[in-house]
């Protein structure tokens, strides 16, 4: 009696889930949806997102209007476009300022060890300590409302967050023998950290963006409901969703185009930045 | 339709895709009896462990039968093949510290494989678990229970392991590799521990290797393993004697790793590297306010010295601070106390543009050959990395000639250059890290256990490769490892350290045939040689 395996093979493991790489790879095209609508956005839109025509107000979506008009008669698909191109700037630049400073505080506090560390963590942990987003009010409030701002103030919560995450990386990598065999080969720390760390922490790097753009994304969209992000007549996500509020009873699809735009764009970068991490990890 | 062997394994075939890893294997083995395994890397050997107990990754097929006490594995249910494994057989692997939960205490870890198996409350789970690790050698009264992995040393860590594999009382235990991540002595205590199982016992034993001196000193019988197949299968005394077959005869040449070149005395040649009275501390973890802990002293007084064109080994176990002292050697550490000259002048004092300029003539080769490689690099400009501290730093064809001449050297051809690290064996690997250390052309290179991790048939080839080129390009070698049979090999004069102390030197042939120190002594007594019993009962 000889077992003849199957040809699925009784004699081997279960085999591993499949299919995790679909959702990253809808969360990607979500998300290239978004920035090219952003790029279409600074070109071309169907109307002037800030052309106001009282005649047309409060219209239900047709051929014409595809998302309808709002209270003012402007075109709701245009501020949405338009308000794509300011949502996703705004995260996106803050992630460069968040990602410039802070990872070469995390390679430097990696690097350097002792003293230096200790003083980038504490202040790292100084501004974990506050809530980002009441802090970002306070910080635009003084500084005055408008787009640069809110880049700023979301950005400078972002540097801890990178410096953080380059800092536990490269502790890792400093004890890899390749860049024990780059200090042999007579390399200083920052040039180590520079041709050797950084590429490799590019995957974590990577993941990290997305996170703290979807972040952004929301940030924004809660300055400008509040005021404080782009200024009138720069067309929001956020301040749409506001202006929407005061007419929910007339008409309620007002909120929804606005709303989907925010939750599609944050679950789209959820979904790559998970896929990211699983790809890694897997 | 039983023989009476514990285990029989008829036809056993398994492929991978269209590869055949594994075919046409049949053996048996017998209770109480210890059957080795032994191949090179890639010849199977962990295929056929894992399919006995149909553990194959995803992927595999695999045909033929497999019987345990006459009843057929091959047939059994996913249900009953869970209650065979851990009961009826145990597995032990290399890497005892990925086999262990980091956050589970011993003892439960131990209990938890009772309890998996049984209805065994959670006393009776716990003392068998302290039966199992007093059988093992691991106390159970001296609390060996409360303890976390990482609290236990690499061969503790491996009697936890065993001790997991043999709670259960199983009648055959599978154990691949299980003492390659250990040093001499602790890998010595291993094998006396399987003897003992075997013996007193009557668990058969499957015991995987690539090392035939160290499973010649505890196996009954013998069968290697060459791209799959059984070659031979004989006895072990009979195998070492009368082995026929040319691979079984190749795996016993390196085996008994003959001494790679002619020794010679260098005590009237030039000094290269000389260290004096090497002091080097880590500072400890403080636990009071008050008291600043006393460091730790890895190194204390070590003074070594290295002339041109000799080879120095330098011998300890893991811990006796060989590596410590390596850093200091390379001027990656400052030591505490005594200086480093190179060439005649001050390295460890070293800095800036003097540091570079003297880092030119020494140079290192890691142990492990998948970790000293930016994965991210192509082979050409990790060989190219060190000619960075050149004044003038060659670039373009120049540059190009430089590593294509330096693979050649090392016995790759220049077309390597354009692949990655990982697409290469570890035996390549390892010759690439060599070529990265020659390319500056140095005085010496270190090598740090740089042929530990590589199988038998590969380390005897890369170390014909090192004698040559020492012998060509008269290099010196600073060649520290946990290994004596290696030392023995190539070194011309050797240091033994223990517990940061050099305990004594003299020449290779010397120290190793006639040691002085009680040490040294227990060294050589640990390490395998073919033919030789395995010293020593108790563990």
């Amino acid at each position: 009696m000889s077992g003849q395996g199957s040809p699925q093979g009784g004699w081997a493991r279960g085999a591993a889930p499949r299919g995790r790489g679909s959702a990253a790879a809808a969360g990607g095209a979500i998300t290239l949806a978004f920035l090219a609508i952003a790029l279409v956005a600074s070109i071309w839109t169907p109307y002037d997102p800030a052309a106001i025509s009282i005649a047309d107000k409060l219209q239900a979506p047709s051929a014409r209007h595809w998302f309808g008009t709002d209270q003012l008669g402007r075109d709701v698909l245009s501020m949405i476009m338009a308000g794509a191109k300011n949502t996703v700037g705004v995260a996106l630049l803050a992630v460069i300022i968040g990602a410039s400073i802070g990872v070469p505080l995390g390679l430097i506090a990696a690097a350097r060890r002792g003293v230096v560390e200790e003083m980038v963590m504490r202040a790292s942990d100084l501004t974990f300590a506050f809530p980002a987003l009441l802090l970002a009010i306070l910080f635009t409030a003084a500084l005055g409302p408008g787009a640069v701002n809110a880049i700023i103030a979301i950005g400078v919560f972002n540097v801890p967050v990178f410096a953080r995450v380059v800092r536990a990386g490269a502790l890792t990598l400093w004890t890899r023998d390749y860049t024990l065999a780059a200090r042999v080969a007579g390399k200083g720390a920052a040039r180590i950290s520079f041709e050797h760390l950084l590429p490799n922490l590019g995957g974590v790097l990577a993941i990290q963006a997305t996170i703290q753009c979807s972040l952004g994304v929301i940030a924004e969209a809660g300055l400008s409901y509040v005021g404080l992000g782009a200024q009138p007549p720069t067309p929001s996500w956020g301040r749409m969703l506001n202006e929407a509020q005061s007419l929910t009873a007339l008409d309620p699809a007002l909120a929804v185009f606005p709303g989907c735009a925010v939750a599609l764009l944050v679950l789209g970068l959820n979904l790559l930045g998970d896929g990211l991490a699983r790809g890694r990890g897997g | 339709m039983g023989t009476g062997a514990l285990l029989e394994v008829e036809s056993l075939a398994v492929s991978i895709g269209s590869a055949r890893i594994v075919h046409g294997v049949s053996l048996q083995i017998a209770a109480g009896e210890i059957l080795g395994l032994v191949g090179a890397s890639g010849s199977g050997k962990s295929t056929l462990a894992l399919a006995l107990m149909r553990l194959l990754p995803p992927g595999a097929r695999a045909s033929g039968a497999v019987r345990l006490e006459g009843r057929s594995i091959s047939a059994m249910s996913e249900a009953e093949l869970q209650s065979v494994r851990g009961r009826q057989v145990g597995m032990v692997f290399q890497e005892p510290m990925s086999a262990l939960n980091p956050l589970l205490r011993i003892g439960e870890q131990v209990a938890e494989t009772v309890r998996l198996h049984g209805r065994a409350s959670r006393r009776q789970a716990r003392s068998l678990a302290r039966e199992a690790l007093d059988r093992v050698g691991l106390q159970g009264e001296d609390g060996a229970l409360d303890r976390l992995p990482h609290e236990l040393s690499g061969g503790q860590r491996q009697r936890v392991a065993l001790a997991i594999a043999l709670v259960l009382s199983p009648s055959l235990l599978i154990a691949d590799e299980p003492t390659t991540a250990l040093d001499v002595a602790t890998q010595a205590q291993v094998l006396a521990l399987l003897r003992h199982l075997a013996r007193s016992l009557k668990v058969g034993i499957l015991l995987v290797s690539h090392d035939l001196a160290v499973i010649a000193q505890v196996t009954d019988r013998i069968a290697v393993l060459e791209r799959g197949e059984i070659v031979e299968q004989m006895a072990t005394a009979d195998l070492l004697g009368r082995a026929h077959h040319p691979y079984t005869q190749a795996l016993l040449r390196a085996a008994r790793l003959e001494p790679k070149r002619t020794r010679r005395d260098f005590a009237h040649a030039a000094l290269v590297l000389e260290a004096r009275d090497i002091v080097r501390e880590y500072p400890r973890a403080r636990r009071s306010l008050r008291r600043r802990p006393s460091p730790l002293r890895a190194v204390d007084g070590v003074s070594v010295a290295v002339h041109a064109g000799e080879t120095v080994g330098v011998v300890g176990e893991s811990g006796s601070g060989k590596s410590s002292l390596l850093r200091v050697l390379l001027a990656l550490d400052r030591p505490q106390g005594g200086e480093v000259r190179l060439l005649g002048e001050n390295f460890s004092g070293a800095r800036g543009a003097a540091l570079r300029r003297l880092r030119r003539s020494i140079q290192v080769v890691l142990q492990d050959p998948a970790g000293s490689f930016d994965p991210r690099w192509r082979v050409e400009r990790l060989v190219a990395e060190p000619s960075h501290v050149l004044e003038e730093p060659p670039s373009g064809a120049a540059l190009g000639a430089r590593v294509s001449a330096a693979l050649e050297q090392v016995g790759l051809p220049a077309a390597a250059g354009a692949r990655y690290a990982h697409q290469f064996s570890g035996g390549e690997r390892q010759r690439i890290a060599i070529a990265r250390a020659l390319i500056l052309e140095p005085a010496v290179i270190a090598f740090d256990e740089a042929v530990s991790a590589l199988d038998v048939v590969v380390r005897a080839q890369i170390l014909s490769l090192l004698a040559e080129l020492a012998e060509r390009l008269e290099l010196a070698y600073l060649f520290v490892s946990h290994d004596l049979q290696v030392v023995r090999a190539i070194a011309d004069r050797v240091y033994v350290m223990q517990r940061g102390r050099i305990v004594e030197e003299g020449p290779a042939e010397r120290v190793l045939r006639s040691p002085r120190h009680p040490y040294t002594r227990s060294l050589i007594e640990a390490t395998p040689q073919l033919g030789a019993p395995l010293a020593g009962t108790g563990c």
